[in-house]
């Protein structure tokens, strides 16, 4: 069919402008939405490095909200460690990161993180009133995807609490065990640093024992070493001085 | 009449399948086939673009310039796409998060853009309607049987419920680790293909 040039740019400015509408209003409409279950989504991984959830225990809306009540959220400065008064409802880690003016070039590390952010944002749990742990952001390159969590540490800045990743994309039945509940629940118990107060917790290879007899070593995941190596780089990149040691010496301190 | 819709709607299931005789969608089948969750909402996501992007096609098929049908089909599949996937992410979030970006790349599945091209440009809506479904049933009948059979193998679940205990759960089932991988739906699509070959003999392409 032949038409003019005329009504060709009239077709195809009518067909912009009615997907333009259609996919705006789509996105206007629901993004309120999505920044909710954005936000629960995150609020529930917490709960559930924390221990205040079992994972992979389905919870709705009203529940998170309820549970995460006990959580205070706060915005830190890594170099110090210090507590800041930036707002955590408003403070984006991610988009800090990736600013220059907000984040500095990572040292060389093998967990392919490219920039750390001069503040994060962390988690303070209170249990009775008291602040019992705190939970830190932790991601790292497994093999084939960046591997983003959380980590629980015990208010002696120590003792591991709980670990959980909320984002990868690692092979399903090899290192996509990173989410296996039988995994995780070898965390609890045991000791982020040495005596001398550097991080020492890694996965290893087979069988490591329990927390008592091994405080600083988990079972590595069979079929999947590359991932079980990305979560020790990982763990020993964030528990370092680059990452959050200021920070857990003046929690362990009991300053923030 | 009746006749004919039957056959366009049935016959992408096993006749003129479009992953299994036209080889088409594959990278999609390969990334979102380690579970059977993702797969079936990855097909329902294919299935009401491509009947929905079918049908207004088809409705559009006599007012579209022909110099310029391409980028307008195009133009409208991604509007398509994007709506479901931010419906997903609002509605379906801890699914939409596993789909990542396999739900955009619904834009540049050859399955959708083939068949606004190959059908829905001549032929009406209804009919149109009826071959996007088709298609889309097509295309899921094999997505969800490579998942059932990934799922089952490299994790030991269906649905995401235990079916065989895994060594690492304390059972006596050690999953397969190719399975878990892309090279594993390949295996698994080459061996429908062979089978679907033998049974229509007529699917076989000549050689030479």
């Amino acid at each position: 069919m032949r038409h003019s040039a005329a009504y060709t740019v009239f077709f195809a400015g009518a067909v912009c402008i009615v997907c333009a509408v259609l996919v705006s209003s789509s996105a206007v409409s629901l993004s309120e939405r999505q920044e909710l279950n954005a936000l629960l989504d995150k609020q529930k991984n917490v709960l559930y490095a924390a221990g205040l959830a079992q994972s992979g225990e389905p919870l709705g809306r009203d529940e998170i909200l309820k549970r995460f009540a006990n959580v205070r959220a706060v915005v830190i400065d890594l170099a110090t460690g210090e507590e800041t008064d930036i707002d955590p409802t408003t403070f984006d880690q991610a988009k800090a990161a990736a600013d220059p003016a907000t984040s500095r070039e990572a040292p060389a590390n093998r967990s392919a993180i490219k920039r750390v952010p001069h503040h994060a944002l962390v988690y303070h749990v209170l249990e009775n009133g008291e602040t019992s742990m705190c939970v830190i952001p932790i991601e790292g390159y497994g093999l084939w995807s960046t591997l983003y969590g959380f980590l629980a540490i015990g208010r002696d800045g120590n003792t591991i609490r709980g670990l959980t990743f909320y984002q990868h994309g690692e092979t399903p039945g090899l290192g996509g065990e990173v989410d296996n509940p039988k995994w995780k629940a070898l965390w609890p118990g045991r000791s982020a640093y040495d005596d001398a107060g550097n991080p020492a917790i890694r996965v290893v290879k087979g069988n490591a024992g329990n927390a008592q007899e091994t405080p600083h070593q988990v079972d590595g995941l069979s079929g999947a070493t590359i991932t079980s190596n990305g979560v020790s780089t990982m763990l020993e990149f964030w528990l370092g001085e680059q990452g959050f040691r200021k920070y857990l010496q003046r929690f362990q301190e009991g300053q923030v | 009449m009746a006749s004919a819709a039957r056959t366009t709607f049935v016959d992408p299931l096993f006749e003129n399948n479009p992953i299994a005789l036209q080889v088409l969608g594959i990278c999609s089948a390969l990334a979102v086939t380690t579970k059977l969750e993702t797969a079936a909402v990855m097909c329902l996501a294919v299935i009401s673009v491509l009947a929905l992007s079918n049908l207004s096609i088809s409705l559009l098929r006599n007012f579209i310039p022909g110099n310029i049908r391409i980028i307008v089909q195009l133009t409208i599949i991604a509007s398509l796409v994007i709506v479901t996937d931010q419906i997903l992410k609002a509605y379906l979030f801890e699914i939409s998060k596993q789909l990542s970006v396999f739900v955009g790349l619904i834009i540049t599945n050859c399955i959708i853009m083939g068949r606004a091209e190959a059908f829905a440009m001549q032929n009406g809506p209804i009919m149109s309607l009826l071959d996007g479904l088709g298609n889309g049933l097509g295309y899921s009948v094999i997505l969800m049987a490579t998942a059932f059979l990934r799922e089952l193998f490299s994790q030991g679940k269906l649905f995401g419920t235990t079916v065989l205990t895994t060594a690492n759960d304390g059972g006596w089932y050690v999953p397969n680790g190719l399975l878990g991988l892309s090279a594993g739906a390949f295996f698994i699509i080459g061996l429908f293909i062979w089978a679907l070959r033998t049974w229509k003999s007529d699917q076989v392409e000549e050689e030479g």
